[in-house]
């Protein structure tokens, strides 16, 4: 059992939980993910490891409630405990030794790159941070990459920070040099488009992908993903990739298998949950 | 207890029947499901002799003075001895018998390919039927399941040592019963969050109910027994850190990586492997339409391969609604590597079988859905390594079947998370783990067996190598693991 010890609100949608897991604390890197499992009978879902505390032996998660098994899990409390939660999972980020790296994070994809921006900053490399969100109420984890070097913030209403879409905050970085990687998590239109853009500069740019999955051991083949026209898992063979060669359509495409059962699973939860309040 | 005397031929017999008498006797066929009503649902499809066809059935063996069935038996349970026990009423006594010599026999009951071991060398299927013994360790294994309180808790004086198990399929289930009569403290690493392995991802309910696995799980932890369940090895831990804090250690990983069939349109939606359909099912309970695990129900569904994975695939499709479940297989019936019991009961259920076909296509509609699976008719030519004639295709035979669902059933591969992060541990080209006679690895006190050292093998296997693997663990514990032959272990099966 991993009792949550801390608990809090990020965005609207966006829940942090500090969990104790003393093992992974002790070993986990960034990059990493863990296949967390509210309780008995509940899916097992992939989640990255946002940050660790070593010495209190805890992780932290990022969550966005988008579907059922998130929404349980974001209604958990401080002192529920979450039944398993099993890594860290997947290959660490490979980390650039010297120079300039973009991180650019998308909604909940900004806790996933704010661990790898961490560990580029504690290195040495300097980090220019791109995050974005709908609106101000939106952006998470701010404080925390201004940690790790500048920071860029975009809204898509103009509220906050810089008014329109990361890819244009990235495009101006690009267009003055001096970049030598970007990493780009969020949603899969995002990390499309900044894929896209950084192509003709040349840039190399790193995805994190967060397919459908089980076991995250390799074992289901679900969330394998065509990069270059071959599948690889993003368990096992990622859950990085070089976003250049990612089949990004196709990636999309399956993320959708479950939508019709997502949703009907979710209206059954908010219906009972609001009978239950 | 006080019904049990009554019963059978021990009541009215009490002196052991004459062989020419038991030879009068027919095999009692197993009760079963009807066929078309269990092909809509996940209850178990065989229902189990009744007390009194076992003891019947158990008087037609000969107790033959050389029983061969004993040397068939992957784990050489004493076959005879526990069938005469149980013919003699004493249900208890078979049953300590049984299980003193196999520690899950509910699981092989049900799921070994008797046909082709026990049963294929018994004296009586020279002239007619075997005994069959199947039938009646499930029998004595159930009955031991259900009277548990009947068994008195062996406690072996402590040996001081502790054993590390990666991995709890049946492998790994078997060793640590054998290691905590032993008197070892044993301590099973599992990766998912349940223990049984492939016994409660894969193999389905309606063949094996889960519950069934849990009381086995439950009597190995009432012994002593430790599960360490989300515990990922090579990740959680490398296996050199457990080394460290073990006396010893088995890996029984399992095989792990589904195979792909490499074909365009692969990753199209409605394409499984089995392993996630399976899992999916089983492990995740998406039979049951409660369940927060999401599965897809097709309609036709085509599932490619003949072993008994791809039984269970094509089955489960069937019992989740599809009106076609259909099973691609490149070579021709004879060649089906699947239990032939669990044919006999897919054809009962409606399954249709197209034989020497291949896939050559994944075919999808525009928003990225399985449409339909091309396939390319096959002739057997050759033989080839495995001594099977090579299926080799038919030029413009060409054809395509409509479906919505397709499940890859082709086999697995060695999963490399344990194994690329033991840099000691020698494997061999495809990945699996090599070890010697004494299923020793490489590395000094680790032990290895099952799936990841044979390839995609059955479960009686693996559990012939968990009970080898902890005699030899205890005997190197004591310092008596003799030399091994130096010639080459168990290789992988491909």
């Amino acid at each position: 059992m991993h009792p949550i010890v801390r608990k809090a609100q990020l965005s609207p949608n966006v829940t942090r939980l500090v969990v104790e897991a003393p093992r992974i604390a002790e070993i986990r890197q960034p990059g990493q993910f863990v296949i967390v499992r509210r309780g008995p009978g509940a899916e097992r879902i992939p989640l990255t490891i946002a940050d660790v505390d070593r010495a209190a032996g805890t992780i932290t998660l990022v969550i966005q409630a988008i579907g059922k098994s998130t929404h349980e899990l974001t209604s958990l409390a401080v002192g529920d405990a979450i039944t398993d939660i099993a890594g860290p999972l997947g290959n660490p980020t490979k980390l650039l030794e010297a120079g300039h790296a973009v991180c650019v994070g998308g909604g909940v994809g900004t806790a996933v790159v704010y661990p790898i921006a961490q560990a580029l900053a504690e290195r040495g490399v300097k980090v220019t941070s791109i995050i974005g969100g709908r609106s101000k109420e939106w952006v998470i984890c701010e404080d925390e990459l201004r940690a790790c070097g500048d920071v860029i913030v975009c809204t898509d209403d103009g509220s906050y920070g810089r008014h329109g879409f990361v890819t244009e905050a990235l495009k101006d970085l690009c267009e003055a040099g001096g970049i030598d990687e970007v990493f780009a998590v969020g949603p899969v239109p995002m990390m499309r488009a900044c894929s896209e853009l950084t192509r003709p500069y040349a840039i190399h740019t790193t995805v994190s992908l967060n397919s459908i999955m089980i076991d995250g051991t390799g074992m289901c083949g679900g969330c394998r993903v065509a990069i270059d026209g071959k599948s690889q898992y993003a368990c096992v063979d990622g859950p990085e990739f070089d976003g250049h060669k990612v089949d990004f359509r196709q990636l999309a495409d399956r993320l959708t298998t479950y939508r019709e059962f997502e949703q009907a699973a979710l209206e059954a939860w908010q219906t009972s949950h609001a009978e239950a309040h | 207890m006080s019904d049990l005397s009554l019963s059978g031929r021990a009541a009215e017999h009490p002196e052991p029947l004459p062989k020419k008498e038991r030879m009068k006797i027919d095999r009692g066929s197993m009760p079963e499901q009807d066929a078309m009503a269990r092909a809509r649902n996940f209850a178990e499809v065989n229902l189990g002799y009744s007390e009194q066809l076992a003891i019947i059935e158990a008087d037609r063996c000969l107790q033959c003075p050389k029983p061969y069935c004993i040397a068939g038996c992957p784990v050489a349970v004493n076959i005879p001895n526990f069938i005469r026990l149980l013919g003699d009423g004493n249900i208890k006594a078979a049953a300590d018998s049984l299980l003193g010599d196999n520690a899950l026999p509910c699981v092989t009951g049900r799921v070994c390919p008797q046909e082709t071991q026990c049963e294929q060398v018994c004296l009586r299927a020279k002239t007619g039927k075997p005994v069959a013994i199947g039938y009646l360790e499930r029998f004595v294994a159930d009955w031991a399941i259900n009277h548990g309180d009947v068994f008195e808790a062996a406690h072996p004086a402590p040996s001081g040592k502790k054993v590390a198990i990666v991995g709890s399929g049946p492998a790994g289930l078997t060793a640590a019963g054998e290691l905590t009569k032993r008197g070892h403290a044993v301590t099973i690493f599992e990766a998912f969050h349940a223990a049984g392995g492939v016994l409660i991802y894969g193999i389905p309910e309606f063949r094996l109910p889960k519950d069934i696995v849990q009381k086995e799980v439950d009597r190995l932890v009432a012994d002593g027994v430790e599960i360490r369940p989300n515990q990922i090895i090579g990740k959680t831990y490398t296996l050199p850190e457990l080394r460290e804090q073990f006396d010893a250690i088995f890996v029984a990983v399992g095989a792990g990586l589904p195979v792909f069939m490499d074909v365009p349109g692969e990753n199209l939606k409605g394409v499984y492997s089995a392993n996630e359909y399976l899992t999916r099912v089983n492990l995740m309970g998406a039979y049951n339409p409660d369940s927060a695990t999401p599965i897809l129900h097709g309609k036709r569904v085509a599932v490619v391969g003949g072993g008994n994975v791809a039984m269970d695939s094509v089955r489960t499709a069937r019992r989740l609604g599809a009106a076609e479940s259909v099973c691609v297989y490149r070579r021709s019936r004879d060649e089906l590597p699947a239990r032939g019991e669990e044919v006999h009961h897919a054809e009962q259920e409606g399954i249709r079988f197209e034989f020497l076909t291949a896939p050559v296509e994944v075919l999808g509609d525009e928003k990225g859905w399985v449409s339909g699976l091309k396939c390319i008719r096959m002739e057997l030519g050759e033989p080839d390594a495995s001594g099977r004639r090579r299926p080799v295709e038919i030029p413009g035979s060409e054809f395509v079947f409509p479906c919505d669902m397709v499940v890859v059933a082709i086999g697995t591969k060695s999963n490399p998370l344990l194994t690329s992060t033991s840099p000691d541990l020698r494997v061999n080209k495809w990945g699996y783990i090599e070890i010697d006679d004494n299923l020793q690895t490489s590395m000094d006190g680790v032990f290895a067996g099952g799936d990841i050292v044979r390839g995609a093998a059955t479960v009686i296997l693996a559990m012939g190598d968990g009970k080898k693997a902890a005699r030899n663990i205890d005997a190197y514990l004591r310092g008596e693991l003799p030399a091994p032959v130096p010639t080459a272990g168990v290789t992988a099966a491909h």
